[in-house]
């Protein structure tokens, strides 16, 4: 049942199962699509940059979704040795697209004065959209299809709006519909206060649709499936905090962070939901926000609430000669996977295994990792699973374990518990974080994988050049 | 890829425009077009040979005139008058007309024929509908104004500007506007000068109705058809048809009217109010007071001199035609003058990009910028656009595909040097470098420069939004083509280039220099600082020089006073030890919120109110010495011609416009009169107020070009 995660045998052995639903299985390692790197073009990225993230503070922060994209589009494209409109198109996930911004990938395309004749599409997988926008990119150039593209997500979670309830939406169609005088004051009368109250729209669209289990309740479940404790789960965001404000302090996020500045002329020129000043004492104190009272996930080692932007420039060989451009690395697949929305946080396990399968590489080939962090218990859980034999061999279609990823290599500058994750824009954010650290620290390959709620995962291969 | 690479609603753009029959054009006129469309209607389109925007000249009411006839004969059921011109309606009289008129009784013969023209179209028996796009003003408004109907498209801005001219309506317009919406908000407009845009003139009932280009046919049909619905309910012109209700209401406006300038200076405010109350109940003889009301003010010396500053501006405009090439601008330093020239371009269409070492800086200047917008862009969109072009750029990556760097750093030669010299090298080929320096000599900025034919003196004074002016500066390296090109970019942000050379001060800071350092002596003689102001603006100034000191910035003042005192030999004062001490304590004026006055949260100082009155020579100790240097940068060549001069001052400073310029201003008073009086002064306060022997080249050789032959 939805909302009883966990009522069958804890650790089940012979599939993977959540509130005893069968997981709809495919099986994994079978490659899907006959697309590799050795069929098409080499597509590389050319350079990034992304707002700083900002926390939701309970209102409507200072930028849209658009203007965000605007505020980092814009030095992106000053920085480089081309026109704005020498694009062949553009491409932005967003989840939450605001009323004003239908489409916003065509807006801030125009905003951005890339040109009336700029074709601009926007995409929504949910927490994936900002990584699919560079896959359809990278698909897109790699068949020959176009030469540059701007890909990106952006995200203002503070925007998202109050919503009616559903019996208020029908009493107003009423009324509307009342045409004499007596009518209305009938239908006037179908009128309650409870009506009034709105439905946070957030919360509505961090609640899986088939199981009614809002994505924390899904990162309990996994965590209850593979025995992730709260103290892991705590230590675990810490780190995270740490780990990022380490790299704001050393310099490793410039040139990656853009300054972005709102109407009022107040300057925000670093993530701001970073608490480098936490500790395991007070993330202990905090209640579980999702299952009460003896739930693991606690708003402290979860991602944050939060609004931002991201873009990538991805070009072909033949756009790399005609500007002179300096690639800095190389696409080199891609891959998607789907599995029961109730344990969605397990999602990375699949697409990232069968990617690296397809390509004939193991765990050890990859220098980095990012994975992105929407629960600390969700990224330990994908962690645990790697190592479990069961797991490995009757999913993952493995002769043996994964293995352990070690944690000098997973998340090395901290994720979304620290930064937040603007679900949009995260996806975007890990493909061009990880190959700015893979360069910062001299490393070759690396993978960047997250979950997507409604149960996928999504996973992109790069290598630095 | 793109089956096209053209815009697009550039190549539709043109079908836009609702014109009627064009092509079947019968008669013989030269500015005016009429044709008769298939169901009947005529369409007279005026579009003025050899100009780029219509005017109101004799040549083209005598052809309305023939065009009125030719439509009596042509059977038509209703006339259309609409402009062929892109630019917009019609912009009122052609005030080349207006120029150098002295005689009063020969205005009004002219005005006479004019108003009978104008009266024959007010009564045609088929219905008339002007159909109004653009600038609709004065004369234009007045002759829309005598059609039945008005129809305007979304871009419509009327308005009668004449009080700026020194003069009031003088077509009709007087009893016409009264006539139609309610006459207190039509003489708002009429003594404001302020123009109304479609929507508000939808709201006042100056208009029938608000339609889209594309509707504009249907619109006219319903009219013609008298289908369209009006709604022109004038309860208040049958109540103000009362004098004593009009005695009223023209208190109050006088009231009003001197808030904004004294009668002494600039009566035509006044006799508007005059003509109305005396005639207010009765059009005909409003008609004719009118006439002879306006012909007066036409021939007078404000209305002369304010036509010849018309004439200074187009003058100015002119030195800005062409191409700058300019696209993309990177303005250096988020300083008040940085982020005011940044944020000025972002809202005329430039993409900036503004850097500045110190991220702080960038952002405030962002937040200035937005508060600029809010108060002076009208649309949403317009306002998120302006800012979306101004881009903060921290790292400096604009350079690369600037068009034009702006230097706006602090006024040190070294600080600029080293400005150019990281900035230089990346800038891309053909752009162009300006300074924004009041007071380092060009020849010093432009060593080292491997191109230094690129640089040149972009001087924009503050508030860039307000003060129209801007000198630009050549040296001995500069190219033609590049001042050409800086000349071209002032024109294409809407400010007035005035070419100077590159002598300390330039132009406008050396000749006000004085003005403002003669005030310091003054209150170290013991006047009060009111007083000084008061004698000032009595002469007719915006601001009184010790407040306009503290709008410049003590420290900006010191620096150029010093710097002119030390480069030139100009004879002048010292400069005030106590000024030297203010700078340093940091109260350097309205910016800090204390300079010689103290400032208000609103930035009003605090002016005592019982300081005594200026007496008659103060005004001359102030403003002389401004003349004087003016005569001698004419000699010295800083300045091609009076006429720039006379603008620069004007437009830069705000220089009492009725009187025409300094230089103007002292050929009306007798250049011998003026020598006389400073070689009085001389003797009393110092050898400072000696006349420059440029005087002399002034009296005997006359005012060189004619101002408005070349328009």
């Amino acid at each position: 049942m939805a909302g009883q995660p966990g009522t069958s045998a804890k650790r089940p052995r012979s599939s993977v199962t959540a509130g005893g639903k069968p997981l709809p299985r495919r099986a994994a390692g079978q490659v899907r699509r006959a697309v590799t790197d050795t069929t098409g073009r080499p597509v590389y990225l050319i350079d990034g940059a992304r707002t700083p993230f900002l926390r939701a503070r309970g209102k409507p922060g200072p930028f849209t979704p658009v203007d965000l994209a605007v505020q980092c589009g814009r030095p992106l494209l000053m920085r480089q040795p081309f026109a704005a409109d020498a694009f062949d198109t553009v491409i932005l996930g967003c989840v939450n697209v605001i009323a004003d911004e239908m489409n916003p990938a065509r807006v801030a395309a125009l905003r951005l004065g890339m040109g009336a004749g700029m074709t601009a599409f926007t995409v929504q997988i949910n927490c994936g959209s900002g990584m699919q926008s560079i896959d359809t990119a990278f698909r897109t150039i790699e068949s020959g299809k176009a030469d540059l593209i701007l890909a990106g997500g952006a995200e203002a979670l503070s925007h998202a709006p109050l919503v009616l309830r559903q019996e208020a939406v029908e009493w107003f169609g009423r009324f509307a519909a009342a045409k004499s005088p007596f009518e209305k004051a009938a239908a006037m009368g179908g009128l309650r206060p409870e009506m009034a109250k709105p439905v946070i729209g957030l919360e509505r669209g961090l609640t899986d649709p088939i199981t009614e289990l809002n994505m924390g309740q899904t990162a309990e479940v996994i965590g209850h499936l593979f025995g992730i404790t709260r103290e892991a789960a705590d230590a675990y965001a810490l780190e995270s905090h740490q780990r990022l404000a380490r790299a704001q302090n050393s310099g490793f996020l410039e040139g990656e962070v853009v300054p972005a500045i709102a109407r009022d002329g107040t300057i925000f020129d670093r993530d701001d939901g970073v608490r480098p000043d936490t500790s395991m004492e007070k993330l202990a104190k905090l209640n579980p926000v999702f299952e009460k009272p003896f739930g693991k996930v606690t708003a402290g080692n979860s991602s944050q609430i939060t609004d931002g932007a991201c873009w990538v420039i991805l070009a072909s060989e033949a756009a790399v000669e005609k500007y002179g451009l300096q690639p800095v690395a190389r696409i080199i697949d891609s891959e998607w996977s789907a599995l029961d929305p109730s344990i969605m946080g397990l999602g990375p396990t699949l697409c990232s295994t069968e990617l690296l399968t397809r390509q004939g590489l193991s765990r050890q080939d990859i220098d980095l990792w990012e994975l992105n962090e929407a629960f600390a218990v969700q990224v330990l859980a994908c962690l645990a699973a790697w190592e479990d034999e069961e797991y490995c061999r009757d999913v993952l279609s493995l002769d043996g374990i994964f293995g352990r990823i070690a944690r000098d290599r997973l998340n090395v500058d901290g994720g979304a518990i620290s930064l937040g994750h603007p679900v949009g824009t995260s996806g975007n954010r890990i493909v061009l974080h990880l190959v700015n650290a893979m360069r910062r620290l001299g490393l070759k390959r690396g993978l960047a994988t997250e979950c997507i709620g409604g149960g996928q995962g999504g996973a992109m291969l790069l290598e630095v050049v | 890829m793109p089956v096209t690479k053209a815009s697009v609603w550039n190549v539709l753009e043109p079908r836009n425009i609702e014109l009627g029959p064009s092509g079947v054009a019968s008669g013989s006129f030269s500015h005016w077009r009429l044709a008769k469309d298939a169901e009947g209607i005529a369409w007279l389109l005026l579009d003025r040979a050899n100009d780029s925007a219509n005017t109101l000249s004799e040549a083209v009411m005598a052809e309305l005139d023939a065009a009125l006839n030719d439509i009596e004969g042509m059977g038509a059921k209703g006339v259309v008058i609409r402009s062929a011109k892109k630019s917009g309606f019609i912009a009122g009289a052609d005030i080349r007309d207006f120029k150098d008129v002295k005689e009063a009784h020969e205005v009004e013969t002219r005005m006479t024929r004019a108003h009978a023209i104008v009266d024959r179209l007010a009564r045609l028996a088929i219905p008339s509908v002007a159909v109004i796009h653009g600038h609709c003003l004065g004369g234009g408004l007045e002759l829309a104004l005598a059609c039945r109907y008005r129809i305007a498209v979304g871009d419509a801005k009327l308005g009668f500007p004449e009080v700026m001219l020194g003069i009031h309506p003088g077509l009709g317009g007087t009893f016409r506007l009264p006539a139609l919406i309610d006459p207190m908000e039509a003489m708002t407009m009429m003594l404001t000068g302020k123009t109304v845009d479609a929507k508000k003139a939808k709201a006042l009932g100056l208009v029938d109705a608000v339609v889209e280009e594309r509707h504009v046919e249907n619109a006219v049909r319903a009219a013609i058809g008298d289908t369209l619905r009006t709604d022109r309910g004038n309860w208040k012109a049958g109540l103000l048809g009362f004098a004593p209700a009009r005695q009223l209401a023209a208190r109050q406006m006088r009231t009003q009217a001197e808030k904004r300038v004294p009668k002494k200076h600039y009566p035509a405010p006044y006799r508007l109010i005059d003509l109305w109350e005396e005639h207010g109940g009765d059009a005909k003889a409003m008609q004719r007071a009118e006439i002879r009301s306006f012909s007066e003010l036409l021939v007078s010396e404000t209305a002369q001199n304010l036509i010849r500053v018309f004439f200074l501006r187009e003058k100015l405009k002119s030195h800005g035609k062409g191409d700058s090439g300019v696209r993309r601008v990177h303005v250096i330093g988020a300083g008040t003058m940085g982020g005011e020239i940044a944020a000025w371009c972002a809202s005329r269409g430039m993409v900036v990009t503004l850097s500045d070492l110190d991220p702080q800086a960038i952002a405030k200047a962002i937040g200035r910028a937005s508060e600029f917008y809010d108060e002076r862009l009208h649309s949403r969109i317009e306002r998120r656009d302006a800012l979306d072009r101004l881009i903060p750029d921290f790292a400096g990556a604009g350079v690369a595909s600037a068009d034009l760097v702006i230097e706006a750093v602090a006024e040190k030669a070294e600080v600029k040097h080293r400005v150019f010299e990281a900035t230089v090298p990346k800038t891309k080929e053909g752009a162009i470098l300006a300074t924004n320096t009041s007071s380092i000599p060009l020849e010093e900025l432009r060593k080292g420069l491997k191109t230094p034919e690129k640089l040149i003196g972009l001087h924009f004074f503050n508030p860039v939004s307000r003060m129209e002016l801007v000198e630009v500066v050549g040296h001995d390296k500069t190219s033609a083509e590049t001042l050409a090109r800086g000349r071209a970019f002032c024109g294409a942000i809407d400010r007035l280039p005035a070419p100077v050379g590159s002598a300390p001060g330039f132009l406008v800071n050396r000749c006000l220099t004085p003005y403002l350092v003669e005030a310091f002596v003054m209150l170290d003689e013991g006047m009060a600082k009111e007083t000084i102001d008061r004698a000032a603006e009595d002469f007719g100034m915006p601001m009184g020089p010790i407040e306009l000191a503290d709008r410049v910035g003590l420290d900006i003042g010191l620096e150029v006073a010093k710097m002119l005192k030390e480069s030139l030999e100009d004879p002048m004062p010292d400069i005030p030890a106590w000024l030297v001490k203010k700078v340093e304590s940091g109260e350097t004026g309205r910016k800090a919120g204390k300079g010689l006055y103290a400032y208000d949260s609103k930035g009003k100082p605090q002016k005592a109110e019982d300081a005594p009155a200026p007496d008659s020579e103060m005004a001359d100790r102030l403003i002389l010495p401004m003349l004087n240097t003016c005569v001698r940068c004419l000699r010295e060549g800083v300045v091609e011609d009076e006429e720039t001069l006379d603008g620069a001052m004007i437009f830069a400073t705000g220089f009492a416009p009725f009187r025409g310029g300094p230089i103007h201003y002292a050929r009306s008073r007798g250049t011998g009169a003026i020598v006389q009086k400073l070689t009085q002064l001389a003797q009393k306060h110092g050898a400072r107020f000696a006349p420059d022997k440029g005087w002399e080249a002034l009296g005997a050789e006359g005012s060189g070009e004619k101002v408005g032959e070349t328009t």
